[in-house]
């Protein structure tokens, strides 16, 4: 039976969902994953609410529906947490990471007290204070590099240099490297 | 040397696109339409393609412009969706009769209204009749593959027909997979150079395109366009072997799988396709005999080949991603039940309408379908032919106020 970790972001558009999703489907090809990673958009305008989803399996990924039982989900609007509830169908033991200045113990219970582990980072803060600009994707990479095994902290900086840096100027891809190191060190569990 | 890459579906398409290096691009990309002709057009600023991209002022002009250049003589290609398609309706007629080759990427997505812009095959399928061949992909690399391959069909000089090459929107078009990418010189070398037929800029030989044809000769003419789907679909199947020895992929008018002994059957096009082959494997796995008809060729629609497919099967379940509304059933139904009629073919068949609107299908959706299928084989007949799958419910007395009708 074949092995796939399923990640599921949750933004709102214009928060580069997509991209973090892209980004780590890219990560994970590098490390000779099978990789898929798509956006569901709601609306398709900048501030609604979307999803994108990604696969990482050892063999080709045929299913082709929204990812309903992630064993990851990556939170990058604390304002969808009861909105959208991120948490549904979440794995047991799964792991859930938020954007927020608030602590993994008051996010759960926000979320719903789910059994799944909970961590936290000021993804916004760090973007704003490295990049310029609240742009919580590249840091919550980082976070993700952090806490679990799906990608490690070079394979995020490669893929970031691969999928942004014909679009960003070299300041600013060293900025999101930036944000991605600190989002590493500051996540916090409970 | 071939490359293995990730790639957005849109991108893949583009990509296939700069390799070809058409002579000329027109296009109006504009919402709904996708990044594939951005994308283009990037190339053809970058100097990394020869092609003549004309922007125009509506789809409307895109079509009569494509038309018109490979009527003047050139290798013409161009990629829309949804509401950009319907607005080439009157010229996709004329580029059929015409008999030019104009390969059409269309990334499928939902007609208003009301508004929507996600993925389903409405689009498509109403533009069947309009005399395309129709190839339709189930993921990423079939778009790269298909599109290739739909230069050597419709170029063939037996065939001379456009070609629409499908993929799902969102769900193929947005979606980031691993894509080996052929090297140039190889797809160059599978699509050949363009041999223009009765090219207008050989003004040697001057000749009228389109000209006012009534009771006279116009049937005629038509009678004789009906010819060119039987060489078109010889010619789907000569190209997909001829794929499959050069680059090691194979493609025919349809796949079946763990469909030899199975008793009941799913017939899909594009992206479901994908779900439904796990959803069989796990069907398999507890001694269901389930299985699955991937159509890709829509039109020329393999009539025959596919009722012999099917004839064994017990019960089957033909999924239509587009409602023919006030028809006999989906466009992909009614075609199909027609064939195993014609071919006396007497198999139990159920309607499935899904994913309207960009909807999607989950696994758990699709097995539902297969146990309703062995339901409908026990007893011979479905008490329901036509099912909306994923779709609620809302009881109209209780919310009689929110209704108009």
């Amino acid at each position: 039976m074949a092995t796939m970790t399923e990640v599921r972001w949750h933004g709102r558009g214009g928060q580069g969902a997509k991209t973090a999703g892209y980004i780590l489907a890219v990560a994970a090809a590098e490390d000779g994953w099978q990789v898929q990673a798509f956006p569901e958009y709601g609306a398709e305008r900048r501030g609604a609410p979307m999803r994108s989803y990604v696969r990482i399996s050892d063999s080709p990924i045929r299913l082709r529906s929204g990812i309903t039982n992630p064993e990851i989900v990556v939170v990058l609007d604390p304002s969808l947490l009861e909105s959208e509830n991120p948490a549904e169908g979440i794995v047991k033991d799964g792991i859930i990471i938020v954007n927020t200045s608030d602590s993994p113990t008051e996010i759960r219970e926000r979320l719903g007290n789910p059994s799944a582990q909970i961590w936290t980072v000021d993804a916004s803060q760090i973007s704003q204070e490295t990049i310029g600009r609240n742009m919580p994707n590249t840091p919550m990479l980082g976070a993700l590099a952090r806490v679990s095994d799906v990608l490690d902290l070079e394979g995020a900086r490669q893929a970031i240099r691969k999928q942004l840096g014909e679009k960003l100027p070299e300041n600013i891809i060293q900025a999101n490297f930036e944000a991605v190191q600190r989002a590493y060190d500051e996540v916090q569990s409970e | 040397m071939p490359q293995v890459k990730p790639m957005e579906g849109n991108q893949a398409v583009a990509e296939a696109m700069r390799q070809i290096n058409p002579d000329v691009v027109a296009a109006y990309p504009i919402t709904p339409s996708t990044e594939v002709v951005q994308t283009f057009a990037q190339f053809v600023a970058d100097g990394e393609v020869d092609t003549n991209f004309v922007a125009v002022e509506s789809e409307h002009s895109a079509m009569s412009a494509c038309t018109a250049a490979a009527a003047a003589g050139g290798r013409v290609m161009n990629a829309t969706s949804s509401a950009g398609l319907a607005l080439m309706w009157e010229i996709l007629y004329i580029t059929a009769s015409l008999r030019m080759p104009v390969i059409l990427t269309v990334v499928n997505r939902a007609l208003s209204g009301n508004l929507n812009i996600h993925c389903d095959h409405s689009d498509t399928m109403g533009a069947r009749d309009a005399g395309w061949i129709q190839i339709y992909a189930e993921n990423v690399q079939e778009s790269y593959d298909n599109l290739i391959q739909a230069v050597a069909i419709g170029e063939q000089m037996d065939v001379r027909l456009p070609v629409m090459s499908c993929l799902d929107g969102f769900l193929v078009s947005h979606s980031y997979e691993l894509l080996q990418v052929e090297d140039d010189e190889a797809v160059r070398d599978f699509v050949g150079s363009y041999q223009p037929r009765y090219p207008l800029l050989d003004v040697a030989n001057p000749l009228t395109m389109g000209p006012l044809d009534l009771y006279d000769f116009y049937f005629e003419h038509k009678r004789d366009q009906w010819a060119a789907y039987e060489p078109a679909k010889q010619a789907i199947i000569d190209v997909g072997q001829r794929f499959d020895e050069q680059f090691g992929r194979s493609y025919g008018l349809f796949e079946e799988y763990q469909l030899d002994d199975a008793e009941i059957a799913i017939v899909a096009l594009g992206s479901m396709a994908g779900t439904a082959k796990d959803a069989v494997e796990s069907l398999r796995a507890e001694g269901v005999k389930a299985g699955l008809l991937k159509l890709r060729v829509f039109r020329p629609f393999p009539a025959e080949e596919l009722a012999a497919a099917l004839s064994g099967l017990e019960a089957v379940a033909i999924c239509d991603r587009a409602a023919s509304y006030g028809g006999a059933g989906g466009p992909l139904y009614a075609e199909v039940t027609s064939a195993l009629y014609v071919a006396g073919a007497s198999v139990p068949a159920i309607n499935c309408i899904y994913g309207l609107g960009g909807r999607q299908i989950a696994p758990d959706e699709i097995i539902n379908i297969y146990r309703d299928l062995e339901r409908v084989a026990e007893e011979g007949q479905p008490d329901q032919p036509l099912e909306f799958i994923g779709v609620r419910s809302f009881d109209k007395e209780e919310h009689a106020d929110k209704y108009a009708f």
